[in-house]
């Protein structure tokens, strides 16, 4: 698994493999919106009705949530709490993590339920985690073989200051 | 840490804005948010108290523009600075890329600063990171105030190691996106590195 300061990778390959993961999980589970996204917050995936979801936002805040949720484990001696759900008025969102690391959110409404999204998740899981395996696997052999074929080795400060015009 | 996507060709980077209750944290993302553009700015995010305090953070997410055909994303936030948050804070310094440290240049905030710099660090190092090789910049805020320590005083007590520092005016703007632009460069020099 990755440590803590690694910096997060994605390639196409592994983008496509897990877009695929995460549309079969939306159609199974009869969800709504399922999104994927980093502990410190950024979003990695994002499937179903998001046209009209600010799905940064919802990033943040879910890795926020988890975070929290997390110290309140601690605090309470375990290690974190691996599920979350929150139960609305019509959509529901259901959180999970994935090999320590990733945060899976679906939202789903009534033509779904809790133990058939709990149900698929679980199997989404495991096999998500396999695509994370992957691509750390794949970051650290790219990293030690051509670290000079980084897109960022050769930025200028001219670059940089071009953002900011 | 931050995130390469090479399937959507973005980059995300994550900065934390810290700095002792009042400093002017909030204040700065506020201003960076009211003179960015509609199309380069997402939602700004506050959890906040019913006095404006900062609660757990605030979330600012910024698209400046592209390097090497990379979209390079920044998401901004503030860390609640009233000591007994420190809980919080030391969730949302989780996977920095930078900090920007907002000093009180206020002369009866001095001790808050000194405080609130040790509480930093001492954050950093439970999640692994040591302050002196992070991305690291100081912003001496309230330079409008009439009651405020020399720069140079503030200085030699919170900047030792002499990482880019700017002097700033969070309320009118001054100072905030230089100060923004000097950590941004820390931290895409960092890529370069490839950290
Ligand atoms: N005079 C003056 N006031 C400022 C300046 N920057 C911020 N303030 C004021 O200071 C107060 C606190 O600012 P915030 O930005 O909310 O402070 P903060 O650091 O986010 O505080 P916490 O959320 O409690 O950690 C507000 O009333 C601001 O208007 C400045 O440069 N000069
Ligand atoms: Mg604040």
């Amino acid at each position: 698994m990755l440590g803590p300061q690694s910096s997060l990778v994605m390639y196409d390959e592994e983008y496509q493999r897990i877009l695929q993961l995460l549309e079969k999980l939306l159609r199974e589970a009869n969800s709504k919106v399922i999104f994927l996204v980093d502990k410190n917050g950024q979003l990695i995936a994002a499937t179903g009705e998001t046209e009209n979801l600010d799905t940064t936002s919802l990033a943040s805040l879910t890795a926020g949530n988890i975070a929290a949720t997390g110290g309140l484990a601690k605090l309470i001696g375990e290690k974190e709490f691996s599920i979350l759900f929150h139960e609305g008025e019509k959509d529901n969102i259901h959180i999970s993590i994935i090999g320590g690391r990733v945060i899976l959110v679906v939202i789903f409404d009534q033509r779904s339920s809790l133990g058939l999204v709990r149900l698929r998740v679980k199997k989404a899981s495991n096999e998500l985690a396999v695509v994370f395996e992957d691509l750390v696997n794949k970051t650290e052999q790219e990293a030690s073989s051509s670290s000079a074929s980084s897109p960022f080795a050769e930025i200028t400060d001219d670059d940089i200051d071009n953002l900011f015009n | 840490m931050s995130f390469i996507n090479y399937a959507s060709r973005e980059i995300n980077c994550k900065i934390v804005y810290y700095g002792p209750g009042l400093c002017g944290k909030t204040t700065n993302l506020q201003f960076i948010y009211n003179k960015t553009a509609e199309e380069a700015k997402g939602k700004m995010i506050s959890l906040a108290t019913e006095t404006e305090r900062t609660l757990f953070f605030d979330f600012l997410p910024l698209a400046l523009g592209e390097i090497r055909g990379f979209k390079t994303r920044f998401h901004l936030y503030t860390v609640p600075g009233q000591v007994f948050y420190d809980a919080s804070r030391k969730l949302i310094l989780k996977g920095v890329d930078g900090v920007v440290f907002v000093a009180d240049s206020q002369e009866e905030r001095f001790d808050a600063n000194i405080e609130s710099l040790e509480n930093l660090k001492d954050n950093l190092e439970e999640q692994g990171f040591d302050l002196e090789k992070l991305p690291f910049v100081i912003q001496y805020n309230k330079r409008d105030l009439p009651n405020v320590s020399s720069v140079e005083e503030l200085s030699n007590l919170l900047n030792p190691r002499k990482v880019p520092e700017l002097e700033g005016c969070a309320m009118t703007g001054e100072g905030v996106f230089e100060t923004l632009k000097a950590v941004a460069k820390l931290v895409l020099n960092n890529l370069k590195k490839g950290g």
